[in-house]
């Protein structure tokens, strides 16, 4: 039982091809196999938001599937943002937003938010609101997470117009 | 937290799967969206051998309307399709009403409508709904079909009618009738927790502007949907009024048994029951009065 399988996964534009265990988290398998450790795991079981990435666009939580079931799929992590010397928009607008403080939930956040600003950079209250409601942050109480995300639209949709 | 081995399968069409569901019988769980069923692996709460995951049945994902206006909706279809599709908000406004109360984004761009359903949570908002909406399902096995009433598909908690080697694979809800309004009132401590108490409510006015159907169906009280059946039954026939709408809200008590757990009381839930039902009836009612809400 329980044999192991080959995989092969885009993730951050690179393709891997790893054997594992079914039962391999996603998480664990980004974290452990890919050493990519920005993808944070806290609740393991859907509640907390840590974990979140983006699976062929869509920001799923990594702790609820199976790396198998990545298999021929594209996967975003944190790491795909910016770089120490150069962050992405929304990362600087987190910076400069006071968006965190021990920073455990941070990707998660930023995983979750990104497919939104994508989208649009033209949100409501309700849509600011709706960007961050699938993630928990015990430090700062959201309302800098909050003006963070607004934050970044406006870099972003300036960006964008440039 | 971490899941007990198990063998993984993931059929390629509907056929397979039930093949492999036929073989392997109870020893065999469905992975849908997985996002009740792997946290419950996480825990070890579920410890299947095999897993027959669903998800590369494309065949499975599909909203499409029949020419009598009833929506399919097939099982593997993800809450974020309904929830941002255009023919399910026109059909069956009560289910686009209710996507984005169900958990989170994340949750939604995994999870699917047929497994929230063939989970049979008493806390599920979907399972209530399609009872609301007369709503029927298709369940497959390799021994053949069959459609079963959303009314006659839950047993208990997590407990539905199908058998170790049948499975969901599309739901059916009839197009609403001219003049029906519907509501969806739910209770929670933090948005996106599951509800302490939930109701759906589906009314229909007849042309004389009195209540010609009205169903109302409690999530989190028991171990299913409960319908209050006395409650609705005082409207029938009636011509519509606050007092009316008030009386009904609060005969729902009669018919709920919800348990008490941490975060509410038997009294607090039946409370809640009785507000939510009001609420819901009150805005069925003007959603169903409305002109130019329904078209024929």
């Amino acid at each position: 039982m329980s044999e192991a399988m080959d995989i092969t996964v885009t993730v951050n534009g690179e393709v891997f091809q790893k054997t594992i265990e079914p039962r391999l988290l996603l998480s664990d398998f980004i974290r452990h196999e890919l050493n990519l450790s920005g993808t944070h795991v806290g609740c393991e079981h859907g509640v907390c938001g840590a974990c979140t990435i983006l699976f062929d666009g869509m920001p799923v939580r990594s702790c609820l599937m199976f790396a198998v079931q990545a298999d021929g799929h594209e996967i975003r992590t944190v790491e795909d943002l910016g770089t120490m010397e150069n962050l992405h928009p929304l990362q600087e607008a987190f910076q400069e937003a006071h968006a965190l403080q021990c920073g455990f939930c941070t990707s998660g956040f930023l995983m979750s938010i990104l497919p939104v600003l994508e989208g649009t950079t033209d949100l409501s209250e309700e849509d600011l609101k709706r960007a961050m409601e699938g993630n928990l942050c015990r430090c700062t109480g959201y309302q800098h997470i909050r003006d963070a995300v607004q934050l970044a639209a406006e870099k972003m949709s300036s960006g964008s117009e440039s | 937290m971490k899941p007990a081995p198990f063998e993984y399968i993931a059929p390629t069409t509907v056929e397979e799967a039930l093949g492999h569901l036929a073989e392997y019988g109870y020893d065999a769980k469905i992975l849908a969206g997985g996002q009740s069923l792997i946290p419950m692996m996480n825990f070890r709460l579920a410890q299947p051998s095999v897993l027959v995951d669903l998800n590369k049945l494309a065949e499975l994902s599909f909203i499409r309307s029949e020419k009598d206006g009833e929506l399919r909706i097939g099982a593997m279809t993800r809450h974020f399709q309904v929830e941002r599709d255009d023919l399910v908000a026109e059909h069956a406004p009560l289910i686009h009403e209710a996507m984005p109360k169900i958990a989170t984004p994340q949750i939604r761009s995994r999870g699917t409508f047929g497994g929230s359903i063939a989970h049979a949570d008493p806390a599920a908002e979907l399972t209530t709904i399609c009872v609301a909406l007369d709503g029927r399902f298709r369940c497959q096995s390799a021994r053949g079909e069959r459609w079963v009433p959303a009314q006659d598909f839950f047993l208990g908690m997590f407990t539905s009618v199908l058998e170790p080697d049948e499975m969901l694979v599309e739901i059916a809800i009839p197009p609403m009738a001219p003049r029906t309004g519907w509501a969806l009132e739910e209770a929670a401590r933090r948005a996106h927790d599951f509800a302490l108490v939930g109701v759906g409510a589906v009314v229909t006015l007849d042309a004389k502007d009195c209540c010609e159907r009205a169903r109302l169906v409690f999530f989190s009280v028991g171990d299913g949907p409960v319908e209050a059946v006395k409650a609705t039954e005082m409207l029938i026939g009636k011509e519509v009024s606050p007092d009316l709408i008030r009386a009904a809200a609060e005969a729902v008590t009669d018919e709920l048994d919800p348990s008490a757990d941490i975060h509410a009381s038997v009294q607090y839930r039946l409370h809640l029951a009785r507000v939510l039902a009001r609420r819901a009836l009150e805005k069925a009612f003007a959603r169903a009065a409305a002109p130019g809400t329904q078209a024929a």
